[in-house]
């Protein structure tokens, strides 16, 4: 890989040891990856931040970095937390637990990381633009970013997402490159697409289906961008489908080769199997929303729903900082919470310690959510639309 | 033996040799070095000041940073040897500034030999 002269006194620890390691980590990922050069980036996210999901080993070296003066060159964002970071008290999260993750939380703000910890950076504050290379984490990010923006990323893993935040560089290669943006395979609907838990519903059964490659999506008519997010986020959990373009819809899909290609038709059938395939409970202890986190529009839908009755099961809808601050300011909090549920901010069910809290099964709407919550937190699941999620605990 | 740098240094020390992949997260006591993996080739020997030489790491991305506290604590590898490093253990031997190389054949090497790691050039020599 080609190395300007600045990078390569960086790579001779002409400014420090931390610089260095980092600029060997992204050198020789590059190596491994056929990357031709270094390029800029403009923003990055970063994973690896709940304590569920770094423990002990990555708290220390998250310490260890801050304490050796490592800062932070562009706009960097953090992946959801393990748990709410102003209402961890109320919401009982485990106090061994809180104390570890506030750890993690200061070495990452000395660092000049924004201490806003979120799946939807792009909602919250740190929005690429179309065809700017970008270095992010979380893989519905990623997703929404690569695929829904336009942006260029690869799916980075914690440290070097971390290494491209203090470089203010990423190799270039994979998704950085417009020949590898091109769909491997078309994706033809012939269903109704109503729900978000549709799409959701949806990017599962694909995502099992293709793994990693493009999908180029036909017979998708006028999905919002909640929708695509969930879209995205299923295939990117189910699979490791990192960027997908949607006739019509996508900035690229105009763009990009789409001849000749494998195509595979998904109808009403494969969907009603997907769901069932989701469900894996029956009755939900605890009913999670907001995977990725919510838009204000999806925390508005589920005040709707809520005002003036009341749950008899908790419900949380998980969101970004800054949602739960408009969603304050509109009075949707406050008629969630007569309703008997919160809103939940910073974190999500499947990096917090919901197993260790006493709940057996999970409502979701969501298609990554029902993917990773049977795994990552032994839960069974109901997976239905936010509509008769809720009836079910009202 | 002439393989691929993965991370800089040069140093001299005795080979502890696995057949099995290492998973690092669960697998090694990072306060000890001692692996306590069950029914792991290694279980109960420890990593510290020896050449680890196993084919690949597996399990937990997590590894990586139980392989930079390793260093950190005093307890971690001299010098790692492997038949393929994969990122697990390629961004833990170079956040640690833990002398890497692969594309060796590490059936070549037995347990106690004495081995001169040269990551620099890319270099693995054994002395019986």
């Amino acid at each position: 890989m080609y190395l300007t002269k600045e990078e390569e006194k960086i790579l001779h620890g002409e400014s420090g040891e931390v610089a260095e390691r980092m600029m060997r980590l992204l050198v020789q990922l590059g190596d491994i990856y056929g990357a031709d050069k270094m390029i800029p980036v403009g923003s990055v996210q970063v994973a690896g931040v709940s304590y569920k999901s770094i423990a002990d080993p990555g708290t220390e070296f998250l310490e260890d970095l801050a304490s050796k003066g490592a800062k932070v060159k562009v706009l960097t964002f953090l992946n959801p937390a393990g748990m709410d970071l102003e209402n961890w008290e109320t919401l009982k999260f485990p106090k061994e637990f809180a104390k570890n993750q506030l750890r993690i939380m200061n070495a990452f703000k000395s660092m000049g990381i924004v201490i806003t910890a979120t799946c939807t950076p792009y909602l919250a504050g740190n929005l690429p633009r179309f065809r700017e290379h970008i270095a992010w984490s979380e893989s519905s990010a990623i997703s929404f970013a690569n695929s829904v923006i336009g942006a260029r990323t690869n799916r980075e893993g914690g440290p070097s997402a971390l290494a491209a935040a203090i470089l203010g560089k990423t190799p270039n290669y994979g998704f950085h490159l417009w020949e590898n943006r091109q769909p491997s395979i078309k994706v033809k609907i012939e269903a109704d697409l109503t729900f978000d838990a549709d799409y959701g519903a949806l990017g599962y059964h694909v995502g099992k289906l293709i793994k990693n490659k493009i999908p180029y999506f036909t017979g998708i008519k006028n999905a919002d961008t909640d929708q695509l997010k969930a879209l995205g986020a299923a295939m990117a959990a189910s699979g490791a489908v990192a960027l997908y373009h949607v006739e019509g819809l996508t900035p690229e899909a105009d763009l990009v080769k789409k001849d000749n290609l494998e195509t595979i038709t998904v109808t009403k059938k494969e969907l009603d199997e997907a769901y069932a395939k989701l469900n894996t409970g029956k009755q939900p202890d605890i009913v999670i929303l907001g995977c990725p986190h919510a838009s204000l529009r999806e925390i508005a839908a589920v005040a709707e729903h809520l005002k003036g009755k009341h749950l008899k099961k908790p419900v949380w809808v998980c969101t970004s900082r800054m949602m739960k601050e408009a969603a304050d300011r509109m009075g949707f909090t406050a008629t969630i919470e007569q309703a008997g549920g919160h809103i939940v901010a910073d974190t999500c069910m499947v990096v917090s310690p919901i197993e260790d809290m006493g709940y057996k099964t999970t409502g979701v709407n969501s298609g990554k959510a029902g993917n990773y919550l049977p795994g990552f937190c032994k839960q069974n699941v109901c997976f239905n639309n936010l509509h008769k999620l809720l009836e079910a605990v009202l | 033996m002439k393989g691929r740098m993965i991370s800089p240094g040069k140093v001299k020390g005795t080979a502890l040799v696995s057949k099995e992949p290492i998973g690092f997260y669960g697998g090694i006591n990072i306060k000890t070095g001692i692996v306590i993996e069950k029914g792991h080739p290694l279980e109960g020997k420890n990593v510290k000041d020896k050449i680890l030489v196993f084919p690949c790491g597996k399990g937990s991305t997590v590894g990586s940073y139980v392989i930079y506290g390793l260093q950190k604590n005093g307890v971690g590898p001299k010098g790692i040897i492997n038949r393929e490093t994969e990122t697990i253990v390629a961004t833990g031997v170079i956040l640690a500034g833990i002398p890497c190389v692969d594309k060796i054949d590490i059936d070549q090497i037995k347990e106690g030999d004495t081995i001169v790691l040269n990551a620099d050039n890319a270099t693995v020599e054994v002395a019986r």
